[in-house]
């Protein structure tokens, strides 16, 4: 027993002698947060998540009301440079405002 | 469905709806708590458990905002690391990280640049301080009427034991010239495409020397959780957390104000006393958001809590932006009397400062408040103040509950 545990101390010596020589790393759990469905939800998938979860919509206020969402939406695009078409970027608009 | 009363009902620091999750001694604890309802309109968080973390309330995925269940405040004074709250604004987050190859670069102008070593940084005298770390945009989900961002209870803070080198003395080594006015710092999260302003903050130049803001490499006498700013992130005591730069890369001695977007433009608050203005209105002049306003909460009774008439003991925590906590008072008839709490032990004025107090509950339903005031002579506001972001919210919180 005593060797077996003398034994496992090594391992853990070794192991922690090799893993200061490499980079530590970390994983993120998946992502599961999903766009409410509505018309024009293909635009919002398609633009917004290239850059964040679908959760940074669906966390907002309720029934905030078209001026909001176009104003976050306008702010991605200027603030944040997001590559929307303008089509797009309506499109976008149009499915928050109804569907959020 | 929620209106005004039930929001103010709410908006007690233990006023998480936990559906699920059981109330203490239920059977229903068994069960991992997989939701929580925060108390306000859309406020359904799912807990997801990420490495070196307890389950936490998930803001957001991508990139990670977590928040820290409001039960863990009553845990004690210092917030463990693996329940403190996590935020990222850009989704470049860093998922590999060589310790022996890591760098600080210490550039602009100073007479020596440098590139310090985690090795080098341990080898300087190191300092530690008890500080509270706080989001911005903490409790954004109770401001009404209601604004965009993340929408956050009262879990986006945290007070633990920070270990590290005072930037000061980074500085020093480095020799700031003449003509210095402010050092910027950026960490290694990154945006997802190189058109989004990157996170970069700055600080002026005497803030940076005052020998309190630090460079830290251990958080509660361990290593920084890597969701916390692995292996080294700014501390700014009293400060708002959008300064505490994480994974920290590069220090920047500038001699012109930064610039960038994340100065410029963002986390900016109305540039007058109460960093307010009437709801819904705009401010003429902002500024960048600074210190702390002074908060307090009951950390031991939750909101809707069934209690024992008659004696009461009621705890909590309170903090300010670095005066230190002066007094507390607490409430049980909605605000009409107060009677003072006896604070516990002083860890530092940028602290949590642990209170408790000795109520009669009458029989009925009563409304617990508390309220503090710091050395500086702030005292909480007994209604919310307002400003576009949602920013430093800190009115007098209410717990509502019935005694029998």
């Amino acid at each position: 027993m005593r060797h077996f545990t003398i034994a496992l101390g090594l391992v853990g010596v070794l192991a922690a002698g090799a893993a200061s020589a490499e980079p530590k790393t970390y994983q993120l759990p998946d992502e599961t947060a999903e766009f409410k469905q509505g018309p024009g939800v293909e635009a919002a998938q398609d633009n917004c998540m290239s850059c964040h979860s679908a959760d940074y919509i669906n966390a907002q206020p309720p029934k905030k009301g078209r001026a909001f969402w176009e104003m976050e939406v306008t702010k991605m695009i200027h603030t944040y440079k997001a590559p929307i078409e303008e089509t797009d970027a309506k499109a976008i608009v149009d499915y928050l405002e109804k569907t959020y | 469905m929620f209106d005004r009363r039930r929001m103010l009902k709410s908006a007690g620091g233990m006023a998480l709806g936990f559906s699920g999750l059981a109330i203490a001694g239920s059977p229903l604890k068994a069960f991992a708590a997989e939701t929580v309802t925060l108390p306000f309109a859309n406020g359904e968080r799912k807990l997801v458990q990420y490495p070196g973390k307890r389950p936490l309330i998930q803001l957001t995925a991508r990139p990670p905002q977590l928040e820290t269940p409001f039960s863990v405040f009553d845990e004690g004074v210092l917030t463990p690391n693996d329940a403190f709250f996590v935020r990222y604004h850009l989704a470049g987050v860093p998922l590999s990280i060589d310790p022996a190859a890591y760098r600080i670069e210490v550039k602009g102008k100073v007479d020596n640049p440098l590139s310090l070593s985690l090795d080098d940084l341990k080898k300087m005298d190191a300092v530690e301080l008890v500080a509270v770390h706080q989001c911005s945009g903490n409790s954004r989900g109770f401001v009404d009427p209601r604004v965009a961002g993340g929408q956050l209870a009262n879990g986006a803070m945290g007070n633990a034991k920070w270990k590290g080198v005072p930037l000061k003395a980074v500085l020093d080594k480095a020799g700031v010239q003449a003509g210095a006015v402010q050092v910027s710092f950026d960490g290694l999260d990154k945006p997802v495409i190189p058109a989004t302003p990157d996170f970069v903050k700055a600080l002026e130049i005497d803030h940076a020397r005052d020998g309190e803001v630090m460079l830290a490499y251990q958080m509660n006498g361990e290593d920084l959780p890597w969701l916390n700013g692995f292996p080294v992130r700014l501390v700014v005591p009293g400060r708002f957390g959008t300064y505490w730069v994480k994974h920290l890369a590069t220090i920047t001695v500038l001699d012109q104000p930064f610039d960038g977007f994340w100065m410029k433009s963002a986390y900016r608050i109305p540039d007058n006393d109460c960093a307010c203005v009437e709801a819904g209105q705009k401010p003429d002049k902002t500024k960048p958001i600074g210190r702390f306003n002074v908060r307090s909460f009951v950390t031991n009774v939750l909101d809707g809590a069934k209690m024992k008439a008659g004696d009461a003991e009621l705890r909590g925590i309170a903090f300010d932006g670095g005066t230190g906590i002066k007094s507390v008072e607490t409430s049980v008839d909605g605000g009409k009397t107060w009677a003072p709490a006896r604070l516990g032990e002083d860890l530092g004025k940028y602290s949590f400062r642990q209170w408790t107090s000795k109520a009669t509950l009458p029989s009925g339903e009563a409304t617990i408040m508390v309220r503090a005031t710091s050395n500086g002579g702030e005292t909480q506001p007994t209604s919310a103040r307002w400003n576009p972001p949602g920013y430093m919210r800190n009115a007098v919180e209410a717990t509502r509950v019935t005694a029998a």
